[in-house]
């Protein structure tokens, strides 16, 4: 009892003297060249008020940052704030009570208002409560194109998936593989989502991942987009590569003609120099339906018992969604901002269409919000199993796929 | 009072002589028992309970379901292809390495010049991670970088040997990065027991005029039963729990082609934030071990005490 006492005694002279300056550990996977800029700027606003930003960037990518980030807030180790996919990676930990309630500041600056779409600020809710803070979107349904490659095979740039497909045969006599792909498998499924998004249309898309609906993963339609998925796989024979980014150097490099990836791929094109329109093509939507699925990145703040602390979460929260902050952060990540009433005009090509897209409100639910980290691993399986194995046929794909859904949660 | 109280007193006296007989080795031996038993037994009693469990990203004790992980794992693709490949890379893996370790050992044994210096080398992978092996091996068996660019190099120009990316032998492509760290240390193991067997047995061998490798097969080998006991445990741990190689050569890839189950408990347990099922994942890995362990624990134990 005793050394309860000191311990909060010495606490409490601690807390005094600090005053209200405290340090706020982030934690994030932000290593990458323009990712690590991006983070910068947080740090650089954070540290303008009178509190201190302790980076703790956990290199590799979400998958392995992930389980790190968890297991230090479940074993009383908390950070006090950290990087998450908004969505369902979270949804538990907030269950356990184990992350700071931001409502009142959300209220307070009516975040309802201003982030657009508002399903990003619903990813963030649970029981009508906000747990977190959206600071950028990403898309993955996009076609990234290599003017280099289609120059060789002597073909016009395609603008859209099904013109793509149609010219790689000339491609390939070019010796040109037509799609590249990396090997893991969050981004064969990543492929699938894009393809089913411009085959399917997007009724039978939000049917799926919204509703759950194991009778339009096993309908006629969702056939159609599984023979597009088996026709694609035969593209990238030959793209031997692990990393997303070394499937995109095939397409910068020219040795690839095209690659279903997400808008952080243009950031790879930046840093090779690469000008959208002259070297490359981005499509949204794979160039079939203007539109763009939004998942993005939070941050979630794990409660602490300090109330200095806790003041200064709610403040570093609130400097995250402001105007400024978001402008120069979302200009450095090549991502989309959350709210719709900032100016970007010094956005590139690619990001201004992404821009148009969400200005029309032509949004979709992302699979990470959609389904649990559990479902949406087992789709990975399938998807990059069916991918790579072209013994396995499109029905069996199928069955297995609707019985995925229909056990989904 | 001394009479009577003599009779007790021995007593007393006596019984902490058998109690604390040996008494420092017993107290240094209490912390490796509670560890043994509260985090061997203990956990993987929690992790057997907690599988029959829905658990998700927390441990969930109270949503009982019974056999349902085990349900889904016996269905799931990726866990039948892991079991398959565990087994293809095991088999292979025990049987190569006990072989070509003992070849090495013996012909090291005949007394060669630069032992020292040739054991050290074979001996080097060894103190490499499989993170680095599996790494070295990938660019080996790279085909823009490795092997098939250098005998194509050399003028053959079609070479093809690309085990990586070819879902069916991409297996062996992981094996042979597993037996050329792990053979240098079965044939250290197996050398350092071959030197314990006396020299006379040697010289008996060789005045009865019998051959080497006879000897080697028919008396060399049932005399070191113990080291290959040993050797065969070591090899057969790193077996089940081989994952970091597989991780570092192909991430399990192509496809799903080279998964493991080490590797399929790891990602439910942690990406896919399903813990229940990769409890259940280890729990069946656990009883694998077991299958084997208590016919040979029985054989090997029960048969001391009637002989």
């Amino acid at each position: 009892m005793d050394l309860m006492k000191t311990l909060v005694a010495s606490t409490a002279i601690c807390a005094a003297s600090a005053a209200s300056a405290v340090e706020l550990e982030v934690t994030h996977w932000w290593t990458s060249g323009g990712e690590a800029a991006a983070v910068a700027e947080f740090a650089k606003a954070f540290n303008e008020t009178e509190h201190t930003w302790v980076d703790g960037a956990i290199a590799g990518s979400g998958g392995t940052a992930r389980p790190i980030i968890i297991s230090r807030i479940l074993g009383g180790d908390p950070m006090h704030a950290t990087q998450l996919n908004h969505g369902r990676q979270a949804e538990e930990l907030v269950e356990a009570g184990l992350m700071l309630d931001l409502t009142d500041v959300a209220e307070a600056e009516g975040w309802a208002d201003v982030v657009n779409p508002v399903r990003l600020l619903d990813a963030c809710t649970l029981d009508g409560r906000v747990y977190c803070v959206p600071v950028n979107i990403h898309s993955p349904q996009w076609l990234w194109l290599s003017h280099d490659a289609f120059e060789k095979a002597g073909l016009d740039v395609p603008s859209d998936w099904f013109q793509f497909v149609d010219a790689a045969p000339a491609l390939k006599e070019a010796g040109v593989v037509p799609l590249a792909m990396g090997q893991q498998s969050w981004q064969t499924n990543l492929a699938f989502g894009a393809i089913m998004v411009a085959v399917g249309g997007t009724d039978l898309y939000v049917d799926i991942l919204t509703n759950k609906n194991a009778d339009a993963a096993a309908s006629a339609e969702m056939t159609k987009v599984f023979e597009a998925f088996a026709a694609a796989r035969l593209l990238s024979e030959g793209s031997n590569v692990q990393d997303w980014n070394q499937a995109t150097n095939l397409v910068i490099t020219g040795k690839a003609g095209g690659q279903i990836h997400g808008d952080w791929a243009q950031g790879e094109f930046q840093v090779a120099n690469q000008v959208a329109g002259e070297d490359y093509t981005c499509l949204p939507g794979l160039g079939v339906n203007e539109i763009i699925a939004t998942g993005g990145d939070a941050f979630y703040f794990p409660k602490t018992d300090d109330p200095e602390i806790t003041a200064a979460q709610k403040e570093l929260a609130s400097l995250m969604i402001s105007k400024e902050v978001q402008v120069a952060f979302n200009l450095k990540k090549g991502s989309l901002p959350i709210r719709g009433d900032v100016d970007l005009s010094a956005a590139n090509d690619c990001m201004k269409k992404g821009l148009a897209i969400l200005a029309a409100g032509n949004v979709l639910p992302d699979g990470v919000n959609s389904f649990s980290a559990d479902t949406d691993g087992q789709i990975n399986d399938l998807m990059v199993e069916f991918w790579n194995d072209t013994s396995i046929t499109v029905e069996d794909a199928q069955a297995r796929y609707a019985d995925i859904i229909a056990n989904a949660d | 009072m001394a009479v009577t109280d003599a009779g007790p007193a021995t007593e007393v006296a006596k019984r902490p002589s058998r109690l604390f007989k040996n008494l420092a080795s017993k107290i240094a031996a209490v912390p490796m028992v509670l560890v043994a038993l509260v985090i061997f037994v203990g956990c993987t009693i929690w992790t057997i309970y907690h599988s029959f469990t829905r658990s998700r990203l927390l441990p969930a004790p109270e949503k009982w379901v019974g056999l349902d992980n085990y349900e889904r794992l016996w269905g799931e693709n990726r866990w039948l292809i892991s079991i398959e490949n565990l087994a293809i890379y095991g088999f292979c893996s025990l049987t190569l390495s006990l072989t070509i370790g003992f070849v090495l050992a013996a012909l090291l044994d005949r007394k060669i010049r630069f032992e020292n210096t040739i054991r050290t080398i074979i001996l080097y992978p060894f103190a490499l991670s499989f993170v680095v092996t599996g790494l070295a091996w990938q660019w080996i068996l790279n085909p823009q970088l490795g092997l098939q660019n250098v005998v194509r190099s050399w003028g053959w120009e079609s070479f093809a040997f690309d085990p990586l990316n070819n879902a069916e032998i991409v297996i062996f492509g992981i094996l042979i990065a597993g037996i050329w760290q792990g053979s240098g240390f079965v044939m250290v193991l197996l050398l350092a027991g071959m030197r314990g067997i006396d020299e006379d047995i040697w010289k008996a061998s060789r005045v009865e005029g019998i051959p080497a490798w006879k000897t080697y097969i028919f008396i060399v080998i049932p005399m070191m039963r113990p080291v290959f006991v040993t050797a065969i445990v070591i090899i057969a741990s790193g077996i089940i729990k081989v994952y970091d190689l597989v991780v570092a050569q192909t991430s399990g890839g192509p496809g799903i082609a080279s998964e493991v189950p080490a590797k399929y408990v790891i990602e439910k347990m942690f990406f896919s934030q399903n813990l229940g099922l990769g409890f259940a994942a280890s729990t069946m890995m656990l009883l694998s071990v077991l299958v084997v362990l208590i016919p040979w624990a029985y054989l090997e134990f029960g048969g001391k005490k009637n002989g």
